[in-house]
């Protein structure tokens, strides 16, 4: 079984967010912590734990600048067998659907059986790869799952939304999301990073993926990005329980109108 | 004449507040774009609910009633939704960002090939072309975002956008569409709902979260009782997740749900980072933590210093006390 597992890098989920000075459309990303998105990992160790009981090969892939090799390693050195690094300068302003299509490329001459992904990047918070990704791929998609059984070229795939437990069935290959609940990522071993040092990342650039300037061109834009209008400063209410409460629920009801 | 097409979420035999709410975005934008508004219906004896669409701002609904779309099914929706816009070639197509929305939204537009933008709580009209602001990084940062040629597809974030005022009398006419049902490779086999009345998160008009401070999931119904008694959907820090004390379905923060209700108590919770970001948003935060240092009264309205244990039950009682007297 081939399993393909889609990563994004992004910023820790711990940073204070900063408007770049050079450009106001990004963070600043000077002292950043780069982690694999919290998602994404719940992917990666689940394509593992299908390899380890159906056997198989997982392959990792990434798009952006060289920092992303990094990612790439730590799902190396959780176990993952190979990668593959997408870059190329013309990668730099692609949106949600430009990031699918090259991820696409990529994907489609490996023949994989399963896509695996995260619900969502942290951060940018699209939640829309695991969607656009199947609709390109022309494979049925899972999304937000929280267990997976693979079966005979099928899945079985559970996931909890919106209060509703469902259960779904799909054939194979197919794209599955993967949330929290899906699992606990396991921390890579001593003996797992210095495997994955040795382990290949095969960086392929936007040519080399059969794309063109045309297919990428993005069809969103960020313009402008500005940090939210701080909050107006908290009441305290003084006195012992009673009377806080008291209070809390006559501002509550006669000043902020929310009760 | 520009078109604005809308996908009317159906649930339980109901089209889902956040659809409406949707629709009436749709209304709003469709005067400054000189537009019409069309919304699309999909499901299983959905036709009767058309006029209530309608009634929100809808001049055309398109009607996909058909047994076979009784249970949703990513890739039919897709199609019906896809045939749509396809056939209609709107400038603008809004659908609500709700499990349902966010599972088709992005199937629909690579098939169409639009850009879409998620997550949205604002759009606005310059120039002719929508402008849209959505919160990034669970919202430490708000992004304003613009579209590359059309159609302008963006998902609306439940709660946020107001819900216009129903006109029952509003002309509409309905189109009855047939979807293609042949391909559903991933299809839903069962669904378990969750206990009646239980208010979902990220619609909730309400939440009342509990962290740490309440000291082990023995104490959490402390936080459902006051939730009880206000109407409120129930909430989580990420600790209390973590440490396994409830459900991960109830997480507000950036690994969690971001909720924006018009009311947020955050009781025995310091105020983490990743979990500020998912709720300072809200219209009104209230606080309740022993400790006065704690970073959740940075971003609170109004702060109690005092002990959960003691505060939360009078609370509790107070609030059911005043709900009935109101």
């Amino acid at each position: 079984m081939k399993i393909l597992v889609a990563v994004k890098q992004v910023p820790d989920t711990a940073t204070q967010v900063k408007i770049s000075g050079s450009d106001p459309r990004t963070i600043d990303t000077a002292g950043i912590t780069w982690i694999v998105s919290p998602y994404d990992e719940f992917a990666v160790e689940e394509a593992l734990r299908i390899k380890e009981k159906k056997g198989g090969e997982v392959v990792l892939v990434a798009l952006g600048p060289d920092r992303v090799q990094s990612a790439l390693r730590s799902g190396l050195a959780m176990g993952a067998d190979s990668a593959l690094h997408l870059k190329d300068p013309l990668f730099e302003s692609v949106d949600t659907l430009g990031t699918a299509w090259a991820l696409a490329a990529a994907i489609r001459p490996l023949a994989a059986d399963l896509v695996l992904t995260g619900q969502q990047g942290v951060g940018g918070d699209n939640s829309q790869i695991p969607g656009l990704l199947a609709e390109i791929l022309d494979v049925p998609q899972v999304t937000m799952a929280v267990k997976v059984e693979i079966g005979e070229g099928k899945a079985t795939v559970e996931r909890e939304i919106e209060g509703a437990h469902e259960v779904w069935e799909t054939s194979l290959p197919a794209v599955i999301s993967a949330q929290k609940g899906l699992n606990e990522p396991r921390y890579a071993s001593l003996k797992g990073i210095m495997a994955a040092k040795k382990k290949t990342i095969e960086t392929k650039d936007a040519a080399s993926l059969g794309l063109k300037p045309e297919d990428l061109a993005p069809k969103t834009r960020v313009v402008g990005l500005e940090l939210p209008a701080s909050r107006p400063g908290v009441k305290m209410i003084p006195g012992d329980a009673d009377a806080q409460v008291k209070e809390l629920l006559r501002l509550l009801h006669e000043e902020a109108k929310v009760l | 004449m520009p078109t604005i097409v809308t996908f009317a979420e159906v649930r339980d035999g109901k089209v889902r507040r956040a659809s409406l709410e949707a629709v009436s975005e749709a209304r709003r934008l469709a005067g400054p774009l000189g537009a019409t508004v069309q919304s699309v219906l999909i499901g299983q004896g959905v036709a009767p609910l058309a006029a209530e669409v309608a009634s929100y701002g809808a001049d055309r609904v398109h009607v996909f009633d058909d047994a076979e779309l009784g249970s949703y099914a990513t890739e039919s929706f897709a199609r019906a939704l896809a045939q749509v816009i396809t056939q209609e070639k709107p400038s603008v197509v809004l659908v609500p960002y709700t499990a349902m929305g966010k599972d088709v939204a992005p199937r629909v537009a690579a098939r169409v090939g639009a850009g879409l933008v998620s997550d949205v709580v604002k759009l606005e009209v310059k120039d002719g072309k929508l402008e849209a602001r959505r919160p990034v990084y669970a919202g430490k940062a708000l992004a304003t975002v613009r579209w590359e040629g059309e159609p302008q597809m963006a998902t609306l974030r439940p709660n946020v956008f107001a819900l216009g005022t129903p006109e029952a009398s509003r002309p509409f006419e309905t189109v009855t569409g047939t979807a293609d049902v042949s391909t559903r490779r991933a299809r839903v086999q069962s669904v378990q709902a969750a206990g009646a009345g239980k208010v979902e998160l990220t619609e909730a008009q309400i939440i009342v979260s509990g962290g740490r401070g309440l000291k082990g999931p023995e104490n959490f119904h402390l936080v459902e009782e006051l939730a009880n008694a206000l109407g409120a959907a129930v909430g989580a820090s990420r600790a209390v997740v973590d440490a396994g004390w409830v459900d991960h379905q109830m997480q507000v923060g950036q690994t969690g749900k971001t909720v924006s209700p018009t009311l947020y108590v955050a009781a025995g919770i310091s105020g983490a980072i990743q979990h500020l970001a998912g709720m300072s948003s809200s219209k009104v935060i209230v606080a309740i933590n022993k400790d006065a240092d704690a970073p959740i009264f940075k971003v609170a309205d109004y702060g109690i210093v005092g002990d959960v244990f003691e505060v939360l039950p009078k609370l509790s009682a107070a609030a059911k006390d005043l709900r009935s007297r109101h």
